[in-house]
C-alpha cells in the first residue's frame, strides 16, 4: 500500500481528568475508507477532531505526507485539505444553507460575495447527496435533522479536499441519503481521497469500510479488514473476547489487547 | 434619514411565492419593519400632539441630533452583531471630543491632525478590548464597563482644570458640522443617482440569476422596488429642503454614508458574513474556519473608532468640549438605539439601519418631548417604556419566527 497521506503517532489527548485518546497510531491513506468504531465515550469524536484541527493533541504528532504538521485550527486542517463533518454539525442555526456552506470560504466576486455562483454549486452538492432541502435560502434552525447533516457533508465536500473526516454522518439519514453519502464515500475514494469514518451503522461499515479501527477507552484496541464481521467488532468494542476475533489480515495487531481497566 | 428608503424598499412583501433573492432581502428587513412602522406612528403622535414637532425646519434638527449619537450606534451594532457589548463608548466619545479640543486648541496642532488623533485613541481602545475578550476570554461586559469609567478619568485629566474648551468657531471643522448643508441641487443628484443605481444592481443580478438558472425577482417587483425607493428618497429631501429647511447636513450625510457602507460589507462581504457567524454561534464559527478572533477584535476597533467619531462630531456640534459631552446617557441611548432599532443583545442578528432607525424613534421622542416642554425625567421614562417595547415585541417576533 501507498505511504499514509495522514498519520497519528502516539496521539494522547486529555480533557480534564477524562483520557479521551491514549497513545494513538493511526494512519490514513489514498483511495481508503478507514472506518473508526467504538462504544460511547471511546474517543471518536476526539480523534476526528485531532485529525481536523479542531483539537490539538497533549502529547504525540500529527504527520501529513510523512511530514510533522501543526493542525493549529479548522481552518487550518481546511487549508491543508483536510474536512471533517463534525459530530455537533458546527452548523450557524442563523444563517442561511447557502451561507453556512461556504462559511469560512465564500466565494468572490472582486470584493463582494458571489452569491449566484455559491448558490448554483449549492444546489449542485445538495442534488448530488439526494438532499430534498426545499430552499437553499432558508435559515439552517429551520430544518430537520437529517437535512442538517446532509448540508454539514455537502460542506465538507467543497473544493475537494484530500482526506474527509465524517464523524457519524449518516446517524440521523433516511434510508436514501444514507445510501446517497454512501455512495459518495465510494466516489470519493475511488477519485484517491481519503476517507475517515466514524460510524456506528453495521451497514455503513459493511458497505464503505476497508479498514476498521476500533477504540476503547481512549486506545486503538484492534484494527480490522473491512470485512470483519459484526460480531466480531462488537467483540472488539465491548471487550467479549472472542476467540479467533484477531483476524489474519488485520494490518495492526492491536497493541493494547490485554487493556480493561 | 435614509433609513425608510432601505427598508421599505428592501422588505417588501413580493406577495406570492418568496422567489430565493427576494426571501433574502426579506430576511434582512423584516426585523426592520416593525420599527418603521413605530418610528411612523411616534411621528404622527407627536406632530398630532404638537405640529411644530413636524415642520421642516425641525426635522433638520432631528437629523443634526441624531448623527453624532447614530454614529455611535453604528459602532454599538457592530459588537452586538458579533455577540459581545461595549458600554464605554460614551466615554470614549467624550475622550475623543476632548482630544480634538485640546489638540486643536491648546497645543495648536491643525484641525485634522487633533481629529485623525481622536480616532486612533479610539482604534487602539478597541484594540485593546479585543485582546482581552479572544486572548483572555474576558466577558466584555465586564471589561468595557472598567473602560467606561476608566475613560472618563482619562477624558477630564485630558481636559484639566478648565473643564471645558471652545473650538474656534471659524474653523473648517465647526463650520461644516454646524453650518454646513448638502446642497439640494446635489441632494437631488444624489437621490436620482442612487434610484437608477439601484435598478440597474437589480436589473443586472436577475438577469445573472436568470442565467444560472435560479429563483429571482420578477421585473414588476423591481419596478415596485425602485418605485417605492425613489418615492422615499425624494420624499425626505423634497421635505427636508422645503421652505427655508436647510437639509441634509454634513454630519447627516457621513452617517449616512457610515451607515450604507456598513450595511453592504455585513452583508455582501466575507467579513460581514463571519461577524454574523460568530456572533450567531461561535463555536460552529469556529469549527467551520472562521477566523474567529480577527473578527472580534476587528468589531470592537470599529465600535471604538466611530465611537471617537460619534464625539468627535458632538464637540463639533457643540462648537466646544467638555466634561459633561459623552457622559451621562450617551451610551445608554446608543446602546438602546441599537436594540430598539433591532439588532439582537445575544449576538447573529441585525442590519446597520437599526442605528439609524433606533436612534430617530429615541431622538424624536426627545425632540417631541422638549417641544412639549416636558422636563428630563419624563424623557428618560418615556425612552426607558420604549425601550422595554422594543424588546418585548423582538422577543415576540423571534418566537413566531422560530415556532
Ligand atoms: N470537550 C470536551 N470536554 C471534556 N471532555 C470531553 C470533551 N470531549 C470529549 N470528552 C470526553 O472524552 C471522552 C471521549 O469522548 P468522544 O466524544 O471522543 O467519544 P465518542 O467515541 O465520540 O462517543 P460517542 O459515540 O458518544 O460520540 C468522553 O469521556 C468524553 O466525556
Ligand atoms: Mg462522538
Amino acid at each position: 500500500m501507498s505511504d499514509p497521506i495522514l498519520s497519528l503517532r502516539g496521539v494522547s489527548k486529555r480533557f480534564g481528568g477524562v483520557r479521551a485518546l491514549v497513545d494513538v497510531d493511526a494512519d490514513v491513506h489514498e483511495h481508503e475508507v478507514l472506518a473508526v468504531v467504538g462504544d460511547n465515550g471511546a474517543g471518536k469524536s476526539t480523534l476526528a477532531g485531532v485529525l481536523a484541527g479542531a483539537y490539538r493533541p497533549d502529547a504525540g504528532e500529527v504527520l501529513l505526507d510523512g511530514r510533522p504538521v501543526v493542525l493549529g485550527s479548522p481552518a487550518a486542517a481546511r487549508a491543508l485539505g483536510i474536512a471533517a463533518v463534525f459530530q455537533e454539525l458546527a452548523l450557524v442555526d442563523d444563517l442561511d444553507v447557502v451561507e453556512n456552506l461556504f462559511l469560512g470560504h465564500e466565494t468572490r466576486r472582486g470584493p463582494l460575495l458571489d452569491e449566484v455562483a455559491m448558490e448554483r454549486e449549492a444546489w449542485r452538492l445538495l442534488d448530488q447527496l439526494a438532499a430534498s432541502v426545499p430552499t437553499v435560502r432558508e435559515p439552517v434552525r429551520a430544518l430537520s435533522g437529517g437535512q442538517r447533516q446532509v448540508v454539514a457533508v455537502a460542506r465538507a465536500l467543497l473544493g475537494s479536499p484530500r482526506v474527509v473526516v465524517l464523524d457519524e454522518p449518516t446517524a440521523s439519514l433516511g434510508v436514501r441519503q444514507t445510501a446517497e453519502v454512501l455512495n459518495l464515500i465510494v466516489r470519493l475514494r475511488e477519485r484517491g481521497h481519503a476517507v475517515v469514518l466514524v460510524s456506528h451503522q453495521a451497514g455503513d461499515l459493511q458497505a464503505v469500510a476497508d479498514r476498521i479501527l476500533v477504540l476503547r477507552l481512549g486506545r486503538v484496541h484492534d484494527v480490522f479488514d473491512g470485512d470483519a464481521s459484526y460480531e466480531d467488532l462488537l467483540a472488539a468494542m465491548t471487550g467479549a473476547v472472542r476467540p479467533g476475533a484477531v483476524r489474519p489480515g488485520a494490518k495492526h495487531p492491536g497493541p493494547n489487547r490485554a487493556v480493561r481497566r | 434619514m435614509t433609513a425608510q428608503t432601505h427598508t421599505t424598499g428592501s422588505g417588501l412583501p413580493a406577495g406570492g411565492a418568496l422567489s430565493g433573492a427576494v426571501w433574502q432581502r426579506m430576511r434582512g428587513g423584516s426585523s426592520l419593519l416593525p420599527i418603521v412602522a413605530a418610528l411612523v406612528g411616534i411621528w404622527l403622535i407627536l406632530g398630532a400632539v404638537n405640529p411644530a414637532f413636524l415642520a421642516p425646519e425641525n426635522l433638520v434638527n432631528l437629523t443634526l441630533q441624531s448623527a453624532p449619537v447614530g454614529v455611535i450606534a453604528l459602532g454599538v451594532v457592530l459588537v452586538l452583531l458579533v455577540g459581545e457589548i461595549d458600554l464605554s463608548v460614551g466615554s470614549l466619545s467624550g475622550l475623543a471630543a476632548a482630544v480634538v479640543a485640546v489638540g486643536s486648541v491648546t497645543l495648536g496642532w491643525p484641525v485634522a491632525l487633533a481629529i485623525a488623533v481622536a480616532l486612533a485613541c479610539g482604534a487602539v481602545v478597541g484594540l485593546a478590548y479585543g485582546a482581552l475578550s479572544t486572548r483572555l476570554g474576558l466577558p466584555s461586559f465586564v471589561f468595557t464597563l472598567a473602560g467606561l469609567l476608566f475613560l472618563a478619568g482619562v477624558q477630564l485629566r485630558v481636559l484639566g482644570p478648565l473643564g471645558s474648551i471652545n473650538l474656534p468657531f471659524e474653523s473648517w471643522f465647526v463650520r461644516s458640522v454646524q453650518q454646513g448643508f448638502l446642497p439640494a441641487g446635489v441632494a437631488w443628484a444624489l437621490v436620482g443617482g442612487t434610484v437608477v443605481a439601484s435598478a440597474v444592481l437589480q436589473v443586472v443580478a436577475r438577469a445573472r440569476r436568470r442565467r444560472a438558472d435560479l429563483a429571482c425577482a420578477s421585473l414588476p417587483q423591481i419596478v415596485v422596488r425602485t418605485a417605492v425607493l425613489a418615492a422615499v428618497l425624494s420624499g425626505i429631501v423634497a421635505y427636508l429642503y422645503l421652505g427655508s429647511a436647510r437639509g441634509l447636513g454634513w454630519s447627516v450625510v457621513l452617517f449616512a454614508l457610515l451607515v450604507v457602507i456598513t450595511d453592504v460589507l455585513l452583508r455582501r462581504t466575507r467579513w460581514g458574513r463571519s461577524v454574523r457567524a460568530v456572533g450567531g454561534d461561535r463555536r460552529a464559527a469556529m469549527l467551520a474556519g472562521v477566523p474567529v478572533r480577527r473578527t472580534v477584535v476587528l468589531c470592537f476597533v470599529v465600535c471604538s473608532t466611530l465611537a471617537a467619531l460619534g464625539g468627535v462630531l458632538a464637540a463639533g456640534r457643540l462648537g466646544a468640549a467638555n466634561q459633561g459631552t459623552g457622559g451621562a446617557d450617551t451610551y445608554l441611548v446608543a446602546i438602546a438605539a441599537a436594540v430598539i432599532g433591532g439588532t439582537s443583545l445575544f449576538g447573529g442578528r441585525g442590519s446597520a439601519w437599526s442605528a439609524v432607525l433606533g436612534v430617530l424613534v429615541i431622538q424624536s421622542i426627545a425632540n417631541g418631548l422638549t417641544l412639549m416642554n416636558v422636563d428630563q425625567a419624563a424623557r428618560y421614562m418615556v425612552t426607558g417604556a420604549v425601550l422595554l417595547l422594543a424588546i418585548i415585541i423582538d422577543m415576540l417576533l423571534r418566537k413566531r419566527r422560530e415556532a
